[in-house]
């Protein structure tokens, strides 16, 4: 689960990370007064979206005055801010960070990250501040510094001080970068986090060392025991059709293709798209009904991908082991009898009495087309959607 | 023979008695050797019960005492599958198989840090088990689709394994032992430990391997393969159409930072002499083809 920067920064000053002082506001006239308020003669308004290259997107300005803070507000509130990771339509501004300006001298980069291969927190750490780190790693891999964590003895300060010495930060600052590296670890560790940046952290004019970003990336699955992030969160920045999907414990993302997918388990459900494509077509979503997928679930599955207005075709794919083939086809006959469906709909079983499930599907009355494996099913869905 | 286990496995299943864990030790009971193999139960609110003739114990370290049970499959909810593992591992058993989905990933982190220097295997969590068909299932898979053979599976999905075990079978290629290693980010045995396994299992002929997006697990396999295993590899990675920064139902399965995309992925794995396929629905026919050959 993602969240906004100053949600981030929140975090990050409970475990002693210095921030800029600034405050998050939804309208222009909420702006003016939190520069008021601030004081000082430099604000920096930053638009407040769960999407990184904000800056270069025009969603980040400087402002030297209350007036100006007005008019830069005024402008990235409710803009299309397209960035690298928005896709083309960009996300709509909703929220703003007003916050003071601060002297920079130099910038830094810090991640923190699960590193799969070793099986530990890693710390990355880098010269090359305000840069996206992919782009670093691919040009100067020398430039990263890497750090994997014991998990019992944390972050020391030793490691954390030879960590911001070969990035550069200079004496008088390596005490205050060590208590961000420590208080960032924990920040990552006590608050279930499978990603967090602080680009760039800055080294101020008068010495002292800032995060002028915070990225932080939750683990759903350890939800349950943060109350405090999920209060955090923020639907308007989340897929419509993901968020009701996860209301029924399906697992649904949307692509831009027109031909639905419907299947039980992530990995044959990613193989569905695949083969999709492969056959000429276009995939319009991921959705993993999961293993046990009931008559409800299909249902609610169906109306899910019907709500997709580009649907030209839908294909069900289903490998019934534990779930019985004619329990699925039942499901799938009262979802398109309930929701009166117009699209061509192919259908594939698989796996525990799959005669039976056929049977039902045929007698059904439907025009429900049978695939007799995967790649029949795909290309006859492919074939659907170009006919309608 | 086959790998990791056999009808002479004795197993004790944790969370027996929720209603996940009651359902599949019914159906692993009924498989095969299953009616000897499951031999205990532990949960320490109902030890001195029975479950379908099944004995609970109140700890794994007294269940493995009463019964010699040396493996073990958890259906434990995620808040507390973490914590089960660990407990099977101060037990000292051979094997543990976590059938669980959605174990936070620092309590993984935790658990494997302690697993350190232990003698028992992880398989999972996240998984759908492993069987060695004939003989005994332990997890969730399908018993009925699978047929006894020299054709070992290794995979970190559930059904895509029945699609790709499904495959071999109507083909008429039996399999040795399949392997469901899980969608997790931080898991036990990776697909490298089990294709090494096979490597070494006179009863196997060949691997299908199955991947999907995410980590780089399945390159660090083909680059072993490419200089040790001497029996041929099938190989197909689900993702090719996955977008990236998203997660595709699995923890595991997301390309991040430009890396464990599906092309990656399958351009190494072509590049060390692995068969591999982009055509999900093709992974039985290519085997059938390469042991023609």
């Amino acid at each position: 689960m993602k969240i906004h920067e100053y949600q981030g920064k929140e975090i990050l000053r409970q475990f002693g990370v210095p921030t800029p002082r600034g405050k998050a506001c939804f309208s222009a006239d909420e702006a003016v007064a939190a520069a008021r308020q601030l004081g000082g003669a430099l604000w920096v308004v930053k638009a407040q979206i769960h999407a990184g290259g904000r800056g270069k997107g025009g969603g980040v300005k400087v402002a030297h005055s209350p007036d100006e803070v007005r008019s830069a507000a005024q402008q990235i509130l409710g803009m299309h801010l397209v960035t690298h990771q928005t896709g083309k339509d960009g996300q709509v501004v909703r929220r703003l960070l007003i916050e003071e300006g601060a002297q920079i001298a130099k910038e830094f980069y810090l991640g923190m990250v699960i590193d799969r291969s070793t099986q530990r927190v890693a710390l990355l750490a880098s010269s090359e501040g305000g840069m996206e780190i992919e782009q670093v790693a691919a040009r100067s891999p020398e430039k990263i510094h890497t750090v994997r964590i014991d998990p019992v003895a944390g972050l020391s300060a030793t490691a954390a001080a030879q960590a911001a010495r070969d990035i550069g930060i200079p004496d008088a600052a390596i005490a205050s970068a060590v208590t961000v590296l420590q208080g960032l670890y924990r920040a990552f560790v006590e608050k279930d986090a499978m990603l967090a940046e602080i680009n760039p952290l800055v080294l101020t004019a008068d010495g002292r060392v800032l995060a002028l970003d915070a990225k932080f990336n939750f683990d759903s699955n350890a939800l349950y025991r943060h109350p405090e992030i999920v209060a955090y969160r923020d639907l308007d920045e989340e897929d419509p059709a993901e968020i009701e999907a996860s209301k029924f414990d399906l697992s649904y993302i949307s692509l831009d293709g027109d031909i639905g997918c419907l299947v039980n388990g992530a990995g044959l459900a990613m193989a569905t798209m695949d083969i999709i494509k492969l056959y000429g077509g276009n995939p319009a979503n991921f959705l993993d009904v999961g293993g046990g997928a009931s008559k409800e679930k299909v249902t609610e599955a169906f109306k899910l991908m019907l709500k997709n207005q580009r649907l030209k075709a839908i294909l069900v794919n289903i490998f019934g082991g534990i779930m019985r083939c004619d329990v699925i086809a039942e499901g799938v006959v009262a979802a398109a009898r309930e929701v009166h469906l117009k699209v061509p709909l192919v259908v594939r079983l698989e796996g525990t009495n799959v005669e039976l499930g056929k049977k039902i599907l045929a007698n059904s009355g439907l025009p429900i087309i049978s695939g007799s494996d995967m790649a029949d099913a795909a290309e006859k869905v492919v074939a659907a959607a170009r006919r309608t | 023979m086959s790998i990791l286990i056999d009808k002479n496995t004795r197993v004790m299943t944790q969370g027996m008695t929720g209603k996940v864990g009651q359902f599949h030790t019914v159906n692993c009971k009924a498989y095969a050797n299953g009616v000897n193999c499951f031999v205990a139960g532990v949960n320490p609110k109902k030890a001195g019960e029975l479950f379908e003739g099944i004995p609970v114990f109140a700890s794994v370290r007294d269940a493995k005492a009463a019964t010699g049970a040396t493996v073990s499959v958890i259906y434990v909810p995620p808040a507390f599958a973490a914590a089960a593992i660990d407990e099977a591992v101060e037990a000292d058993l051979d094997l543990v198989i976590c059938i669980t989905e959605g174990i936070p990933v620092h309590d993984m982190l935790r658990t494997r840090y302690k697993m350190q220097g232990k003698r028992t295997l992880l398989i999972g969590p996240n998984c759908p088990g492993l069987i060695t068909p004939d003989e005994i299932k332990i997890g969730i898979m399908p018993g009925h689709i699978h047929r006894k053979g020299r054709i070992g599976v290794v995979s970190r999905s559930g059904t895509l394994t029945y699609e790709a075990v499904g495959q071999l079978t109507a083909l008429g290629l039996g399999q040795s032992s399949c392997v469901g290693i899980g969608g997790d980010p931080i898991n036990g045995l990776k697909h490298l430990d089990v294709m090494k396994l096979f490597n070494d299992d006179p009863e196997t002929d060949a691997v299908i391997m199955v991947g999907e997006i995410g980590g780089s697990d399945e390159e660090e396999c083909a680059r072993w393969i490419k200089g040790n295993m001497n029996k041929p590899v099938v190989g197909f990675i689900a993702g090719i159409t996955a977008p990236p920064g998203k997660r595709m139902g699995h923890a595991g399965a997301i390309i991040s930072g430009g890396q464990g995309g599906a092309e990656d992925k399958l351009a190494v794995m072509e590049e060390c002499g692995i068969h591999i396929t982009r055509n999900p629905a093709e992974m039985g026919r290519l085997m059938q083809k390469i042991l023609k050959d």
